[in-house]
């Protein structure tokens, strides 16, 4: 199970801090800046170099503070360690659709026939070549980010933090059961993308977005994967949408092996790994083997390390992530929390980039701008991409009551999908409105093809209030899978069928 | 009653119930783009791991056929819908004999007269022709271009309409040498710089451009599908003249409305004696009371089949509905399907500094580089966004541009925003999807008054 690096911004009193860093045997990367020991006088001490922290201390040092950054990556326990720029950079949003990319376009090359393209089938994919590519870029935004700090005048620490401790990682469940194997022969986000070889037959455990993720790409890529989940697809996400991208993964080859939870992982003489799990519907245990088990059952902030508790620091006991107040301070006065560490914040890079900015330009600047985390677009980039902002009708019913609230739907067919004779069955959009007059849209749901470029200018509709009128009044633009949004007349009441027909 | 007839093009290509979009527009553009796109994305899956022959060929009947097939399902599911809904269908060609009766002509040439209490003309427009010898003979259209029975070759568009340089695009996407030959502007009536923009990636991807000239004859050298042609054309700025050799010449140089023939000065219904097309008020009437128009003839209106749509139906409610509701022209969004599509809503920067003065706008832009580019090695300073803001109405957003891959889908979103008066604080405030390409928008910093340079670094 993979951990996240925190950002802490510490600020001392008298607008000035002072920290000792101290080397940590078997801990610390090379670096000509790295060792420092001695007092240092900083404005603003940020720890973690992910998307928050960096924002922050860039935002910081360009309102003249003296900002150092301190960012460590803890290896997994593969081994696997990466550069500058936290989890989105190294091992989440960019080598994953990177790697998305790669599968989609391996559904190009598929479509290409029909189009009158003379590839033969099948064509086949060499991870190694990709990985290089993906990693080589991910080596460039390191660099990028790294000279990006030397120009604002930003230390770069590659070392712990004084009062971090050695963690573990484990291969925990929500009962807090310990898998035998798990943290041995497992792999996580951590690792996949820095896979040299092919995983090959893989068993991703979970069903976070993560977890879907991978199994997509790594069907997309001709692999043999199946999805162990436990209960519900991407909870907390609107559920009549998750299962039409579970059906959608389903339909293109990969297995799901729904309402099981591992209980060993054991290493064959082949080096396979057998998987043993107990289906919970049956109550009877099963087994198979695999070439790689893909651990993606949620994420924890890498906060106990941080010993927290010393510096008086509150956290959410359950989840262990950061208590913070609406301007992103902890308990403690002058100490601030960004970013996946922090409690009830949603886990997405450009909230963390934008929260960063703005405690810089709060704390620095002279503003007063507070985040609004109300609202915020998202997509999960699974082979049929799911985009959404706002409520789930779930939350829209349990918020409105199901009397006020009217949703409108359309399953409709991208125009590429035709020639290409592409199964459309999960194309579906689904806006969530307020019945009264004008309906202000509280929620919009798209899956299909490029669902984040879709959502993107509907979740600026959604900030400026839209309304269902007004989105009505949007002429499409014609041809593209988008206009449907402007196009949805059907409601879920009215029981009519929802296909979009024609032209 | 339904009366549609599409009078064959001088090279004999007629078509199914639609129109334009369905059968000689949109749908088959799109498709063909898509066979373009494609062939980009085989070059690029390479370079993410996947493995195959070095040449890939394309084989134009292939593509056409199945692209047809489509046309031919579209075709009949408007037939289908049409009776469902107990609309008669006539395949007939209409005109105006005398107040509220039309006489319609089928292809064998019988004539059936109908009457009616109201009257709506949809009938759209064709592709205009250069009236120089030869242009009619050997020249093709759009109208022929999407059934073309063979390669078309070696290819010279002539025009500058985003017609031209869609289909332009297309053919060298799927490996034709093509040139184009352009008389004055790009994309007249679009942003300039845009237009700019996207006529300089076509170049850069193998499109030959002719500026200045336009053709004076056009010559048989030798038959055949394709044949050869021979084009000379004259500069617009002196006394040079080129010659070219070419396996054919597709004119997209504008489109004229269908309306000259139709008997309308019968009935007194007026029309633009130089453009044919028809002026409405705001309810879509003509000024004869009960004959209305929508979609491409209109005058002063957008040439797009949503707005067609959108008007239809709602002249339909209100005619029979007792609904209220106009159609809304404003900030209505469009894209150009290109090489590197171009999506905008709202206005031009030259309509802008026009409307609201230079001083009194403020011009956001930047470079981004679409994260699918990075492995694939495509150019980091290509794909451009900007936004036109008016500082006095709350840097209210006026007009919103994006040349990128997938501009229809960035688009469509934002203009539902401006509709509902987005401004420069809201996409401050909002948050970014990411990794897209959409999300440039919520972190725009760089004005074109700060001079500030907008090359590209990193995440």
């Amino acid at each position: 199970m993979a951990v996240m690096a925190m950002a802490a911004a510490l600020r001392g009193p008298g607008g000035r801090f002072r920290w000792r860093t101290q080397a940590t045997a078997g801990g610390v990367r090379g670096s000509a800046r790295g060792a420092a020991a001695g007092r240092q006088d900083y404005n603003l001490l940020v720890i973690g170099g992910g998307s928050g922290g960096l924002a922050c201390a860039k935002e910081a040092a360009q309102l003249g503070m003296k900002v150092a950054v301190v960012d460590y990556v803890e290896p997994s326990p593969r081994g696997t360690r990466w550069g500058l720029g936290g989890t989105c950079v190294n091992v989440g949003c960019i080598p994953k659709k990177l790697i998305h990319q790669a599968a989609l376009l391996g559904g190009m090359i598929r479509d290409a026939p029909h189009y009158g393209w003379d590839v033969a089938q099948p064509v086949l994919h060499d991870w190694r070549k990709m990985a290089e590519a993906v990693q080589n870029y991910v080596k460039s935004l390191n660099w990028g980010h790294r000279v990006q700090l030397q120009d604002r005048k930003v230390k770069y620490f590659n070392i712990k933090a004084s009062f971090v401790n050695e963690h573990t990682i484990c291969g925990v469940t929500k009962g807090g059961k310990e898998i035998e194997g798990a943290l041995e022969y497992g792999i996580t986000s951590d690792d996949i993308f820095w896979l040299k070889e092919s995983p090959g037959k893989t068993l991703v455990v979970g069903a976070s977005y993560v977890a879907l993720e991978c199994a997509g790409f790594l069907t997309g890529l001709g692999l043999d994967t199946t999805v162990m989940m436990r209960s519900i697809p991407l909870r907390g996400f609107d559920q009549q949408m998750s299962s039409l991208v579970t059906a959608y993964m389903a339909s293109q080859g990969t297995r799901f092996l729904k309402h099981c939870t591992p209980s060993r992982v054991q290493k064959l003489p082949d080096g396979q790994l057998q998987v043993t799990w107990e289906d919970l519907t049956s109550g009877k245990e099963n087994m198979g083997t695999f070439s790689t088990v893909l651990w993606a059952i949620g994420r924890i902030p890498e906060t106990r390390s941080l010993n927290l508790e010393n510096a008086g620091i509150n956290t959410n006991p359950n989840s262990q992530k950061i208590l913070v107040d609406a301007q992103e301070a902890t308990s403690v006065p002058h100490i601030y929390a960004i970013g996946d560490v922090a409690e009830g914040r949603p886990e997405l890079t450009p909230t963390a980039i934008m929260a960063g900015k703005l405690l810089a330009r709060r704390l620095y600047g002279q503003s007063l701008d507070v985040m609004d985390y109300s609202n915020v677009p998202t997509t999960v980039f699974t082979p049929l991409e799911y985009g959404c902002v706002g409520l789930s009708e779930e939350e829209a019913m349990a918020r409105h009551g199901e009397e006020h609230v009217e949703v409108y739907h359309a399953y409709y067919k991208p125009l590429e999908f035709t020639v290409a004779e592409r199964d459309a069955s999960q194309c579906y959009i689904k806006m969530v409105c307020l019945r009264k007059p004008p309906q202000l849209v509280l929620g919009l749901h798209f899956l299909g093809p490029n669902a984040g470029e879709v959502t993107q200018g509907f979740a600026l509709g959604i900030k400026c209030g839209a309304s269902y009128e007004q989105v009505m009044r949007t002429v499409g633009i014609h041809p593209t899978c988008a206009e449907e949004v402007a196009k949805l007349r059907i409601s879920k009441r009215s029981g009519l069928d929802p296909t979009v027909t024609g032209c | 009653m339904v009366l549609d007839f599409v009078v064959p093009s001088p090279q004999g290509t007629s078509w199914g119930l639609g129109g334009t979009c369905v059968n000689v527009g949109c749908v088959p553009k799109k498709l063909m783009h898509q066979a373009a796109l494609l062939g980009q994305a085989l070059n690029d899956s390479r370079k993410f791991g996947w493995e195959y022959g070095q040449q890939v060929k394309h084989n134009w009947e292939t593509m056409t056929e199945a692209i047809q097939n489509h046309i031919s399902s579209l075709n009949w599911g408007h037939r289908l819908s049409l009776r469902e809904k107990s609309v008669d269908y006539v395949n007939s060609y209409g005109e105006f004999v005398e107040h509220h009766r039309i006489k319609a002509t089928n292809r064998k040439g019988q004539e059936t007269s109908y009457t009616a209490a109201k009257f709506v003309i949809a009938t759209g427009e064709r592709p205009r022709y250069l009236g120089i010898q030869g242009d009619k003979e050997y020249c093709i259209t759009s109208d022929d271009l999407f059934s073309l029975p063979y390669c078309p070759g070696k290819t010279l568009v002539v025009g500058a309409s985003y017609v031209a340089l869609e289909c332009a695009g297309v053919l060298t996407g799927l490996g034709l040498d093509v040139t184009v030959m352009v008389r004055s502007v790009l994309l007249r009536g679009f942003d300039q710089e845009m237009a700019e923009r996207v006529g300089s990636y076509m170049e850069q991807h193998g499109v030959k451009f002719l500026r200045k000239f336009i053709p004076v004859m056009v010559q048989q050298l030798e038959k055949g599908s394709p044949g050869k042609l021979k084009v000379v054309a004259k500069s617009t700025e002196g006394p040079e003249t080129i010659e070219g050799v070419y396996n054919t010449v597709l004119l997209a140089i504008g489109r004229d409305s269908c309306t000259r023939k139709m008997g309308l000065d019968k009935i007194g219904v007026k029309i633009n004696k130089k453009t044919g097309k028809i002026p409405v008020n705001d309810v879509e009437q003509t000024n004869v009371p009960y004959v209305y128009a929508v979609g491409d003839i209109l005058e002063g209106k957008l040439e797009l089949t949503p707005v067609a749509i959108q008007a239809g139906k709602l002249l339909a409610r209100r005619l029979f509905g007792g609904c209220l509701e106009k159609c809304d022209y404003v900030n209505v969004p469009t894209t150009v399907f290109t090489p590197l599509e171009y999506g905008c809503c709202g206005l031009s920067e030259e309509k802008a500094i026009e409307m609201y003065k230079k001083e009194n706008l403020e011009v956001y832009h930047t470079f981004f580089w679409p994260l699918e580019w990075t492995v694939a090695g495509r150019d980091n300073n290509t794909c451009y966004a900007k936004i036109i803001c008016n500082k006095f109405d709350n840097y209210r957003v006026i007009g919103f541009h994006v040349l990128g891959p997938n501009a229809g889908e960035v688009t469509q979103g934002f203009a539902a925003a401006m509709k509902c008066g987005l401004t420069k604080q809201l996409l401050d405030d909002t948050i970014g999807i990411h990794p897209t390409c959409g999300e440039v928008f919520t972190t725009l910093e760089i004005t074109k008054s700060s001079g500030l340079d907008i090359t590209q670094k990193g995440c």
